[in-house]
């Protein structure tokens, strides 16, 4: 019962954003994607999301044949950089849109879905602000939205891409104590996407590091510090220990097309 | 009592009031002399002669053909026109494919032609002399010099509309909120439904107003294709030109205040839906 990933590769034109990719997480675990800029972890983040294709390869997850499932079948919350709210929709709409377009056999009452809208609130302290529109909300608060809304279909596991990226250092900071406690609570399999080690470091149980298509090292954060298997590992982690709030600069990315997504939502 | 400081300090991006009157005053005299001055002749010609004539001239049988003709084929072309340019979007903005842009192209072309052009093709395809002309007639089809020929030249002509409104916005807005969706377990259907149609509504009702108001004043291809008959084959504008050449003026003048009538009538529907709704066209935009 866990998350195995099977050398799965990538080609983007004839670019290959992931070049044989495996790994195993346990079940449960907070595991970080973290590289550079172009090293394939947002294209590794959006295959387990049915969001792209792998070329070959193979993921199992749960005893699932994960890759076969279709994305809307997968049940894997994804939480997007840029959050990708409905802006029509209010907040509890958005939440409740998951449950919403379940076939009728299986949707909730319309009763059920606004106890568990309200429910959903309350665990990412929005509490009484169902009705704003997200252009009503801070960086902060829509971030929690959408957080609430891939939770809002009892996801098997929890993507995110990014999830701090456009959030100021303070914000940052406390969303990502609160974070990590609501996994510990929820206990929920969890891969996030980052390009800053000490996030990754800080947060994770278990780091993969990446760099052009393939991992580098898969480790504890401990163990990572430790004993760095690469050198390519040794640096990328050295950048971080010029002291506490420094944030790394991040490493300059010609949209490439394994970042397609990242660089899309720079120049926005 | 306040006191006003003579040299107020102005916004550096705040120009000089000469400037800004002048400006000003270019833009309304404009207007003016290109937009009102026309409209108001317009209607002050149709009713030259008294309101009795320009009705007369308006429930005479031929005026009424052309006016049901008009409104037939903007009921044809219209909804053909927006589901052509909903699924012409969509594809350019959700997904990549080869030749995209080609596509955009092509999709200009009805606005680079001249819509005498346009006509002419229609002539040269469907008509006697054209390649299908021996075979449309050994079957009974009229295609040229009937209805299906306006309405496929009006249809040529208008359908850059909708998906020139829409490419834009769709690919400003991405295909997050759509994969965010699928994520959440949507089907296509539902995605497209909830997601992609309240995102592009507002464009695609100013593109279908556009769409219509230049479906119902269309004179150049509907022109060649139409045969110019009376009653049966002259839709509005074409109506107007002919009364106009008669020297009718009050008919002329009357026809064409409907047709203003009905353009003016679009614009306020347009701005009325703009206010009643301002907030949520202002959620639209990207947060």
């Amino acid at each position: 019962m866990s998350l195995v990933i099977d050398s799965v590769a990538k080609k983007f034109d004839r670019f290959p954003a992931l070049k044989g990719v495996s790994l195993t997480a346990p079940k449960g675990c907070f595991m970080a994607l973290l590289g550079p800029s172009g090293s394939g972890k947002t294209t590794l983040l959006r295959i387990l999301g049915g969001l792209a294709f792998a070329d070959v390869g193979h993921i199992a997850f749960d005893d699932l044949d994960w890759l076969a499932l279709p994305a809307r079948e997968r049940r894997a919350g994804f939480v997007f950089q840029q959050y990708a709210l409905f802006r029509h929709m209010t907040v509890a709409g958005n939440i409740a849109f998951g449950l919403n377009v379940r076939p009728r056999k299986t949707r909730p009452t319309r009763a059920e879905i606004g106890r568990r809208v309200e429910e959903l609130l309350v665990l990412v302290q929005l509490d009484g602000l169902g009705k704003r529109y997200p252009s009503q909300l801070s960086g902060g608060q829509r971030q929690r939205v959408a957080l609430a809304r891939a939770l809002a279909i009892e996801p098997r596991m929890l993507l995110l891409d990014e999830p701090f990226g456009a959030l100021d250092a303070k914000v940052r900071k406390d969303l990502r104590h609160w974070l990590r406690s609501l996994h510990e609570r929820l206990g929920l399999t969890t891969v996030f996407v980052t390009h800053d080690q000490e996030e990754a470091l800080e947060l994770a149980d278990l780091v993969a590091i990446m760099n052009q298509g393939q991992i580098e090292q898969i480790a504890s954060p401990a163990e990572l510090r430790a004993s760095p298997a690469t050198p390519f590992v040794a640096d990328f982690l050295g950048q971080g220990t010029g002291g506490p709030g420094i944030v790394p600069i991040r490493t300059s990315s010609k949209p490439q097309p394994a970042t397609r997504n990242e660089a899309a939502h720079a120049v926005r | 009592m306040k006191t006003i400081p003579l040299l107020r300090p102005r916004a550096p991006t705040d120009d000089h009031p000469l400037v800004k009157i002048t400006l000003t005053a270019i833009a309304i005299g404009f207007i003016a002399l290109f937009l009102f001055m026309p409209l108001l002749t317009v209607f002050s010609e149709a009713l030259a002669k008294g309101w009795i004539m320009a009705r007369d001239a308006l429930i005479e049988p031929d005026a009424l053909a052309a006016i049901r003709l008009t409104l037939i084929t903007a009921a044809i072309a219209v909804p053909l026109n927006m589901v052509f340019g909903l699924a012409a979007s969509w594809a350019i903005a959700k997904f990549d494919f080869r030749g995209k842009n080609f596509l955009i192209t092509l999709i200009d072309i009805p606005f680079s032609v001249s819509p005498v052009v346009s006509g002419l093709v229609f002539v040269l395809i469907f008509g006697l002399q054209g390649w299908l002309g021996q075979w449309l007639r050994d079957n009974d089809i009229k295609i040229v010099f009937a209805l299906p020929g306006i309405v496929l030249a009006t249809i040529f002509v208008t359908f850059p509309f909708v998906a020139r409104e829409l490419i834009p916005l769709m690919i400003d807005q991405g295909k997050d909120e759509e994969e965010a969706a699928v994520s959440l377990g949507a089907s296509g259907w539902s995605t497209f439904f909830r997601v992609t149609l309240p995102n592009i509504k507002w464009a695609l009702l100013y593109g279908v107003l556009l769409c219509n108001a230049r479906a119902m004043g269309e004179f150049g291809a509907v022109s060649v294709v139409s045969g110019h008959i009376r009653g049966l084959t002259n839709t509005m504008p074409l109506h107007v030109e002919v009364l106009y050449n008669d020297y009718q003026y009050v008919g002329a003048f009357a026809v064409a205040s409907v047709l203003a009538l009905l353009a003016l009538v679009t614009l306020v529907l347009k701005s009325v839906l703009e206010w009643r709704f301002a907030d949520e066209i202002a959620a639209g935009h990207r947060h």
